[in-house]
């Protein structure tokens, strides 16, 4: 998906937000679950909220719902202040990773359930629940308890139970986690596509940065209760802010160097590993140092690696030491100095043409200035 | 291992089930069947009080016993008394023990283990020491009484025992662990998920009990209420010793039957009558029950 010039993607200056999460904290004992985390998320975002567990994501997604109080900072939703609203009066639904089905009640009762709190006639409440079930397809089983249901149909009726509301957010919590690979991927699209029917604001709490990458327009990357970066994927995966990210998302080559000048945008850094000088595109380039430490980082699939010398202003040398026969790809391990592998991805093009490189041959590796990103943090 | 020997696989089955059943076999339907054979034969001077039911080769039963059991209002006013008793105290025991079992499973986890234990510590005195110390606190001249007319809140005792007060007061108490575990074991069970799912879709607390909490722990409600009814119909001790002469309970009629009267066979009819009446409306619940169950698979 193409996410990169979708409007969606813009800050969420552009539209109003529906929340604003300020310096939010909250602490379980000595541990800080959350740490002054600020947020802004747009009407009809698709965000996702991307960690490690223990990283305070489910904690955040607790504190917007309103299971979990901030000690600090507040909780807008909607320009209201929310902070101290409990769960049922906040117009906010969520979409447990358990799906926590009322055992006790139809498919149908579950989905109408919220809007019987409401306090909504029969028979409005009748015609809201048979759209949303058909929205998710589940029409025919209405009248089924959860017991009977298979797992990816659970998840959809958790999902109509969260939407039936009207939600001003529909907040899931690890919602494909309990699916099985093949219908998670199916789930996935169905997930995006109801997003956009309904136009409805979704938060995606989320260990699994593919799942991430594929459904949403911006994701933030937690770790230790704090939010790294927030960007659309595109952004995150290009342009990461910090070493942290760069080995988060996707797989990264990291090189330690220091940076000997800067001229006209680019920066000239010598790598550690071999001392070799490498020129590297940055906007940021005027802001480095002579002499300040950072880190280079290249993806794999930007790097080339051949048995003739490129003749680029970014050039390494090494020996193959592993690769990867994926089909499509072949991931080459390369040793550029000693104890320090890079990786290079490259497409596996052409079938009976040129020798494919061999492990133990020396190989020299190169990539565009513009390729790379200098990291600092 | 059951594939490569499935004939001992299932002797050994047979033999784990068997034990029990032989247990029941010899120690609940043999002495049924020897108090069903007496309620069948006719009273008399001597040992044993009743006639044998085979003589001269020939079998003698007759249905005289549960015939007289209808006629005398007496046996059914004590059963219904019974009844009567038994629902309200489980009744009562339920509106004590559900906050109790409620309060205990959400409690935090190091709390919960010396709490359950508060509760069942009771068992470890003998259930006949006491009811016997409830007779010493309710007495005229007992602790309660003496506490009240010392602070000056009545001028005369409140005559408390040998009342069905007392009655009611014994059972509650002595059964009351028996509604609170059936129900904290389905109430710790709960999944708080749902509660959760519950708050976020705009349900009260008290919504959300009554919609969700409720509901789903009625099997405990229910067998905590068969736990405390059965034995207190049946009871005998608690209103012996804390009711009066006009507190009319089968269990104590069965007694009188049995011991003052020495009318065994009219005794053996109306233990058996007893049994029937409440186990034949239970046995019939639970077949109901599990079928729904079947049907709901």
């Amino acid at each position: 998906m193409e996410n990169g010039t979708s409007p969606a993607n813009s800050a969420p200056g552009a539209r109003p937000s529906v929340l604003s999460i300020e310096s939010a904290t909250r602490r379980f004992g000595d541990v800080v679950a959350v740490d002054r985390v600020d947020l802004a998320i747009g009407q009809g975002e698709f965000f996702a909220l991307l960690g490690e567990s223990g990283c305070g994501k489910t904690t955040l997604l607790r504190m917007i719902a309103g299971f979990e109080l901030p000690d600090e900072g507040r909780i807008l939703i909607d320009g209201q202040d929310m902070s101290r609203t409990p769960p049922y009066d906040r117009p906010v639904n969520m979409v447990f990773q358990s799906y926590a089905l009322f055992p006790h009640m139809s498919v149908a009762q579950n989905v109408g359930y919220g809007l019987r709190q409401e306090g909504m006639a029969r028979s409005e409440r009748d015609d809201r629940v048979a759209e949303v079930l058909s929205l998710v397809e589940l029409s025919a089983l209405a009248k089924r308890k959860p017991h009977q249901l298979s797992g990816g149909q659970r998840q959809r009726v958790a999902l109509a139970r969260g939407l039936a509301k009207r939600p001003k957010i529909l907040l899931l919590d690890e919602p494909l986690g309990a699916l099985d690979r093949k219908l998670r991927e199916r789930t996935q699209f169905e997930l995006m596509a109801l997003q956009a029917r309904t136009g409805t604001t979704f938060i995606l709490v989320t260990h699994d940065q593919e799942e991430a990458m594929t459904m949403s327009n911006r994701i933030a990357v937690m770790r230790a209760g704090r939010i790294h970066q927030i960007g659309p994927p595109r952004e995150l995966y290009e342009d990461p802010n910090s070493r942290f990210v760069a080995d988060f998302i996707g797989s990264a080559n990291l090189l330690e160097g220091e940076v000997l000048g800067t001229e006209a945008g680019t920066a000239r850094v010598r790598l550690q590993a071999g001392g070799h000088t490498v020129a590297i595109e940055s906007d940021a380039g005027a802001s480095f140092s002579k002499g300040q430490p950072v880190t280079v980082m290249v993806r794999p699939e930007k790097m080339e690696a051949g048995r003739q010398a490129f003749g680029g202003p970014n050039e390494l040398t090494g020996q193959v030491v592993d690769i990867a026969y994926l089909g499509d790809l072949s991931i080459y391990h390369v040793a550029i100095a000693d104890g320090i592998k890079v990786q290079v991805a490259m497409a596996n093009r052409q079938h009976r043409q040129g020798k494919p490189l061999e492990r133990g041959e020396g190989v020299h590796l190169a990539w565009h200035p513009g390729d790379a990103v200098i990291l600092t943090e | 291992m059951s594939r490569d020997n499935p004939h001992a696989s299932h002797a050994g089955r047979r033999l784990v089930t068997g034990v029990p059943y032989l247990w029941l076999l010899v120690f609940f339907l043999a002495p049924f069947a020897i108090v069903f054979g007496i309620s069948l034969s006719k009273a008399r001077f001597g040992v044993p009080p009743y006639e044998p039911l085979l003589q001269n080769g020939e079998v003698i039963a007759q249905w005289g016993n549960y015939a007289f059991l209808l006629e005398d209002p007496l046996y059914l006013t004590a059963l219904l008394n019974s009844i009567q008793i038994a629902t309200t105290s489980a009744a009562i025991c339920l509106l004590i023990g559900y906050p109790m079992a409620l309060g205990i499973a959400r409690a935090p986890d190091r709390w919960r283990s010396p709490l359950l234990l508060a509760v069942i510590l009771p068992f470890w005195t003998s259930f006949l020491i006491r009811v016997y110390a409830w007779m010493g606190l309710l007495k005229n001249e007992g602790l309660i009484n003496s506490l009240l007319l010392a602070l000056g809140i009545v001028d005369q005792p409140v005559q408390m025992l040998q009342t069905g007060f007392a009655v009611h007061l014994g059972i509650v108490y002595s059964y009351l662990p028996f509604m609170v575990l059936p129900l904290y074991a389905t109430l710790e069970r709960m999944d708080l998920s749902l509660l959760e799912a519950a708050s976020d879709l705009g349900a009260r607390p008290w919504r959300a009990f009554l919609t969700i909490t409720l509901p789903l722990s009625l099997p405990g409600v229910v067998a905590g209420f068969l736990l405390v009814f059965i034995p207190a119909v049946g009871e005998f001790v608690i209103p012996e010793l804390l009711g009066s002469s006009r507190t009319i309970m089968i269990g104590k009629v069965l007694w009188t039957e049995f011991f003052n009267n020495r009318d065994w066979p009219l005794a053996s009819a109306l233990a058996v009558a007893m049994l029937l009446l409440i186990v034949a409306p239970l046995a019939w619940l639970e077949s109901l029950r599990v079928r729904r169950r079947g049907a709901a698979r």
